[in-house]
């Protein structure tokens, strides 16, 4: 199984890697340290490893690395940092709507999906949205929430992208 | 967990997937890759040679051709969904598009693979059935187009060729006053796999009677046409009794096993209220019902 080097363009930065055909976009993520985006159930079930790739949403356990060749990827990550936050993490911190966080960068890149494309979802819009996201413990009202007010934050101004 | 090993061709172009088809034996396309990645990384299957039809241009989109809606093989059910074109002739399509999997799943699913897949609950299968869509396959040595309703053989099983990619699916455009519509019963409202769905298709009422297709997924090995159902309501007026006999006719045409989404007679009792739920509406809509 021959290598190629292929390059990715992850939260605005270049990156190139040699990689046989066989790795995912999940498993590459992560072994370039970005380990915010999690492995889950590797079946495309949970959302856990949710990015943007060139936009979309896409469960990073179903794309093999190679497909993303040339692609730009977003992870929660580059969203914002614990000095910057992007006001979806700042509405997932303060309306409680993270516990343990392993779902929280996937509900956060689904929130983001959404919120470029309708700035101001309802209730049902919002549930659709994450539906392929769960979550073991808040019982999704609080996230439902997150979102809500991350629209309502970013509709008052101070998106920083 | 890692996938078994494999090479991966990217083609750019259709002729050049068509040539590594025709030449490496045990080589199965990619696209989407929500079906056969789940099934490698389980073990199920493990494919030596891959080819991904992603990058092959002609192969995704919507257009209109000749009377015909053609939808590209590797278009995804999230371009599917929002695509104005299959809004307006096959509405059908966009419900059953925009209750498929999740946001992520839809943008990289393809319908080509929906379709190449199999499962008795694809959950295109039973709109495309209505629609009367074709299947346009292609290999090395030729192209040929097939008729959806003679396309599933079993589970998982088709009459496409293991040297053949699937171009495209086409469909006729639905006569003015065409009513369609999708409905699915999962194990809960978004991201779940179809226990029971229908599609109904209903042509304006013409000389000779209606056209009325009446389509069921996830109820038989195979997506299926309810033909006795659509009899039932091709002549006379589509009244609370046409509608009845149809939906104990379409529940009589199923198949359904019992697995842990839900048991044969619950299968067949959802039939019954599927089609009713489908059928009224579209009555109700018009005038002569
Ligand atoms: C979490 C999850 C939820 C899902 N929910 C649904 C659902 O609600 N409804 C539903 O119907 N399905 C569902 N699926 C199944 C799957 O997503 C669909 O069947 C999807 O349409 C497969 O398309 P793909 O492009 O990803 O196919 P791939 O995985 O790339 O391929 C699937 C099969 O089709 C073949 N193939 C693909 N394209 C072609 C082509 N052009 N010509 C010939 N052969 C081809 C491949 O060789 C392979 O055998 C779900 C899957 C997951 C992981
Ligand atoms: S780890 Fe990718 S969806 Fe669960
Ligand atoms: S906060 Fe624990 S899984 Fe969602």
């Amino acid at each position: 199984m021959d290598e190629r080097t292929i390059r990715l363009k992850i939260n605005g930065r270049e990156r190139e890697v040699s990689l046989p055909p066989n790795v995912t976009l999940l498993r590459v993520l992560r072994d370039l340290g970005y380990v915010d985006v999690k492995n889950g159930c590797e079946k495309g079930d949970c959302g856990a490893c949710a990015v943007l790739l060139d936009g979309k949403l896409v469960n990073s356990c179903l794309v093999l690395a190679w497909q993303a060749d040339g692609r730009e990827i977003l992870t929660a990550s580059g969203l914002g940092s614990i000095e910057h936050p992007h006001p979806i993490q700042e509405a997932f911190a303060d309306t409680g709507a993270v516990q343990c966080g392993y779902c929280t960068p996937g509900m956060i890149m689904a929130t983001k999906a959404l919120l470029d494309v309708n700035p101001d979802p309802s209730e049902e819009e919002i549930r659709e949205a994450i539906s392929g996201n769960l979550c073991r413990c808040t019982g999704y009202a609080q996230i439902v929430e997150a979102v809500a007010e991350a629209a309502r934050r970013i509709a008052g101004g101070g998106d920083s992208g | 967990m890692t996938l078994p090993k494999f090479e991966l061709h990217r083609p750019e172009s259709l002729d050049e997937a068509l040539d590594i088809l025709a030449s490496s034996p045990g080589a199965v396309p990619i696209a989407g890759g929500t079906a056969l990645i789940v099934d490698m990384r389980g073990r199920r299957l493990s494919p030596p040679v891959l080819v991904d039809i992603g990058l092959i241009d002609r192969l995704s989109g919507v257009r209109i051709e000749g009377g015909e809606v053609v939808i590209g093989a590797a278009t995804t059910i999230a371009e599917i969904k929002e695509s104005d074109l299959i809004a307006q002739h096959s509405p059908l399509l966009s419900e059953a598009c925009g209750l498929f999997a999740s946001p992520s799943v839809r943008n990289r699913a393809t319908i080509g693979g929906n379709i190449a897949y199999a499962s008795p609950a694809a959950d295109t299968a039973p709109p495309l059935l209505a629609l009367d869509a074709s299947v346009e396959l292609a290999s090395a040595s030729g192209r040929r187009t097939v008729p959806i309703d003679r396309f599933f053989l079993g589970v998982r099983r088709t009459e496409r060729r293991d040297d053949e990619l699937i171009t495209a699916i086409r469909f006729p455009i639905p006569a003015e006053g065409t009513e369609g519509r999708f409905r699915k019963l999962g194990l809960r409202r978004a991201d779940a796999i179809s226990v029971v769905s229908a599609a109904v298709s209903i042509g304006p009422p013409a000389d000779g009677g209606r056209r009325v297709r009446i389509a069921l997924g996830a109820v038989a090995p195979t997506p299926i046409r309810a033909r006795r159902a659509e009899e039932a309501l091709s002549a006379g007026p589509i009244d609370e009794g046409a509608i009845l006999a149809a939906a104990e006719a379409a529940a009589s045409e199923a198949s359904p096993v019992s697995d842990l989404r839900g048991s044969d007679w619950y299968r067949r009792e959802a039939i019954r209220a599927l089609v009713r739920r489908l059928l009224r509406p579209v009555v109700e809509g018009r005038s002569d019902g």
